[in-house]
């Protein structure tokens, strides 16, 4: 069934293509380069699970990038993305308004995060990657697990959904680089503090690259199962181009099909580092005509 | 006359340059003269290479006749992309085949006529529209799932009945490998665009951005108010080699290289997908695929192009004249070699191939190529591109429970009906044969289109 914005529904066999577009229904500010936005997207709100993404293109000309749905809504037929503006597409998603229509959003691509209840679980989002984490911490709380948060960031002011993690987590950390807010240090710190006293069933880590990689280094003494979730290079987000392979035990994977999460600890993390940096000349040239205009 | 009118083209050296068609079209007058060479048999050949039966000598003796706009009526009976199918057929091994000229001389170049038609047709605006027959079909909704050529045949063939078609694409264009896997310089975005429209015009609802099997799943659709199904998904998983070195940076599959420049159009300044500036690029395959490939490269600056192959030149399954093509603009070949690892730090430096040898015929009937025991050579590069082929999409396998499924992952169907082992859900084009042609894919679909219509005839039997 679609759901229109205004509650009503209709068959897809009746759906109006016209009527499917994704317009930005609401959008929130949430630091100076974190943007949080309410999307009608009627196909992905009807089907979507914690983990799972959405590849987005602003306009004709623009690319299409993956960005993970923060919340989903199908009552109203709409998906929540929380993204920050770091390259030329997400600076210029962000400068979209309620109202406005995005070209195109399609999904949910990927598969769902596997919620079970594992017992003791650590989250552990950095940045941006928060918006990931929330929903799957969300729902592991749900099936009964004891959920612990830690966030990291560089400084407090780019902090996201902390009073909507405190109000389910049965332990909310917060770390900052330069200790401008919680404690001070890396959310490795953290957790290492964590599992120096109690016993972790699992990890689940969504962040920079490195970060991750760290989490990863560090669990893996303890032997605690961990999840990732990456955000290599992707086009299509449906398997067909192969562009987002990242080798998974010895194995090439198709991160938009076969994740966006696996075991972290057999993620080969050099090579998505140098895939991952491939563009890097033309992003930065691309930023720079997003942000001066030339 | 023996031989075919030529086609104008682009010259090599200008067409390296850009992405705009090489072939240009016939002019009226070299359309006349080449339709003058038809015999139109009585008992045409021709027809029976066709995979969609289009009657050949009778848009042929339209066009002797100068009635442009019946020609084109003729060949939208039963082909709703002429456009496209006169540009990217490879008529030489189906209708152009079996033409008797062909005994003594050339056959009549079917392809370039048909692609006349289609041309003059929209120069023209004259736009040619089988309007629906019967509209107390209405109440029959038919779900297509992917806008390639199977699916929007199947659209076209259904539609100008009377049903109600609703076309599922997964990504934000239509045309699904019309789209993102052949370049613009053999089918230009508008004619795309205007092929499209039509099927539009016949009241076909396209829906972008739906991943079925994802968005919905494939039986949902029935709930959804979806009296029939079909599945043409194609095969959109690119075959990799899974050597050494194979995820470097620099190692892109062909649909990927293909991708970044059909649908994302990353040659063009104003588009942002990035693309990058290889000097030296070697495409592995020898297919179509590796020929556009390979083209592409050229078009985007690359300095030097390399197909390496493993067989030799005479087993290239690509058509000649894309081989043709693509040596003229420059392209190098290099036979007898075969990858067997990717060398590179932080990204692609060079690719080590084994040198091989012709050995004993395959089951494909050609020699197998055997590795020269010891013999390795490197050709340096910055960018490879894998045009090794493509399996079937994996989406609406993973996801559609009890759908009954060959070893290599294809969807097994009834040959004359194109149903699966599922009641009301057909499927047809690449993803049941593995990769074929455009055509074969249109064909599949008016196959398949004729099951959906016998299946809903006989399911809702009252109701006739």
């Amino acid at each position: 069934m679609i759901v229109h914005p205004d509650g009503s529904r209709c068959r897809l066999a009746d759906a109006t293509p016209k009527k499917l577009h994704s317009v930005i229904l609401a959008k929130k500010q949430i630091s100076d380069t974190i943007t949080e936005m309410e999307v009608y997207a009627p196909l992905v709100a009807a089907s979507a699970l914690p983990g799972q993404f959405v590849v987005v293109c602003q306009n004709e000309k623009a690319e299409r990038i993956p960005l993970t749905i923060s919340d989903i809504f199908p009552q109203r037929g709409s998906v929540s993305i929380i993204f920050q503006a770091v390259g030329r597409s997400t600076i210029e998603l962000s400068r979209m308004n309620a109202g406005e229509e995005i070209m195109s959003v399609a999904g949910p691509m990927g598969q769902p995060s596997v919620i079970e209840r594992f017992g003791r679980v650590a989250v552990i989002g950095g940045g941006v990657g928060t918006a990931i984490a929330y929903p799957v911490a969300r729902a592991l709380k749900a099936s009964g697990n004891h959920v612990t948060v830690i966030v990291g960031a560089r400084n407090k002011d780019l902090f996201i959904l902390t009073d909507e993690l405190r109000g389910f987590a049965d332990e909310l950390v917060l770390i900052t680089d330069d200790g401008s807010s919680g404690k001070k240090g890396f959310v490795t710190d953290a957790l290492r503090e964590l599992l120096e006293k109690t016993a972790f069933q699992r990890v689940l880590c969504i962040g920079p690259l490195p970060m991750m990689k760290a989490v990863s280094d560090l669990t893996k003494q303890y032997s605690i199962p961990t999840v990732a979730s990456l955000d290599p290079i992707m086009i299509d987000g449906t398997g067909m181009c192969g562009g987002c392979r990242v080798t998974v035990g010895g194995e090439a994977r198709y991160t938009c099909v076969d994740g966006p999460e696996f075991d972290a600890h057999l993620v080969d993390w050099d090579e998505l580092k140098k895939r991952k940096a491939f563009y890097f000349e033309e992003e930065k040239r691309q930023r720079d005509i997003a942000l001066t205009g030339q | 006359m023996t031989q075919q009118t030529p086609m104008p083209r682009q010259a090599p050296e200008k067409r390296i340059h850009n992405f705009k068609e090489v072939a240009l079209g016939y002019t009226e007058e070299m359309a006349e003269q080449e339709a003058g060479r038809c015999l139109g048999c009585k008992n045409p050949s021709c027809v029976k290479g066709c995979p969609v039966g289009v009657d050949i000598p009778g848009f042929i003796r339209k066009i002797k006749e100068k009635s442009y706009v019946e020609a084109s009526f003729i060949i939208k009976k039963t082909n709703s992309l002429p456009a496209v199918c006169g540009r990217v057929c490879p008529q030489e091994n189906q209708c152009q085949k079996h033409c008797v000229l062909g005994a003594k001389g050339a056959a009549v170049a079917i392809g370039r006529l048909e692609r006349f038609v289609a041309d003059w047709e929209s120069e023209n605006a004259c736009a040619v529209l089988h309007k629906p027959k019967h509209h107390s079909l209405g109440k029959y909704h038919v779900a297509v799932v992917g806008s390639g050529p199977s699916g929007l045949t199947v659209a076209g063939t259904l539609a100008p009945l009377g049903y109600k078609v609703t076309v599922f694409e997964a990504l934000h264009k239509t045309g699904g490998v019309l789209r993102y896997g052949i370049p613009e310089f053999r089918l230009p975005r508008d004619v795309m665009d205007r092929e499209i429209d039509y099927i539009k015009a016949l009241g076909v609802k396209i829906i972008k951005d739906a991943v079925i099997g994802k968005s919905a799943g494939v039986m949902s659709l029935f709930d959804e108010g979806f009296d029939a199904v079909y599945l043409g998904t194609g095969s959109g998983t690119p075959k990799l080699l899974g050597i050494k070195g194979e995820n470097l940076s620099g190692v892109f599959s062909g649909n990927e290289w293909l991708t970044r420049i059909n649908l994302m159009r990353a040659f063009r300044d104003d588009y942002l997908t990035p693309f990058p500036s290889a000097r030296r690029v070697v495409i592995i395959g020898a297919g179509n695929t590796a020929m556009d490939c390979a083209r592409c490269a050229l078009r985007t600056g690359a300095e030097k192009v390399t197909v390496v192959y493993r067989r030799s030149r005479e087993d290239m399954p690509a058509r000649k004249e894309e081989i043709e093509n693509a040596e003229e603009e420059g392209v190098k070949f290099v036979f007898l070699r075969n990858p067997a690892e990717f060398l590179g730090e932080d990204a692609l430096e060079g690719v080590r191939c084994a040198v091989m040898e012709p050995g004993e015929p395959d089951s494909s009937g050609r020699p197998r190529p055997v590795p020269v025991e010891g013999a390795f050579e490197t050709i340096e590069a910055d960018c490879a591109v894998v045009a090794l082929g493509q399996n079937p999409n994996p989406l609406i396998r993973t996801t559609t429970r009890g759908l009954k499924m060959t070893r290599w992952g294809g969807i097994v169907t009834d040959p004359e009906t194109c149903m699966t082992n599922i009641p009301g859900i057909f499927a047809g084009g690449d993803v049941v044969t593995g990769e074929a042609t455009v055509i074969s894919a249109m064909g599949a679909g008016r196959r398949a289109a004729k099951g959906i219509e016998n299946y809903i005839r006989e399911t809702y039997k009252q109701d006739f």
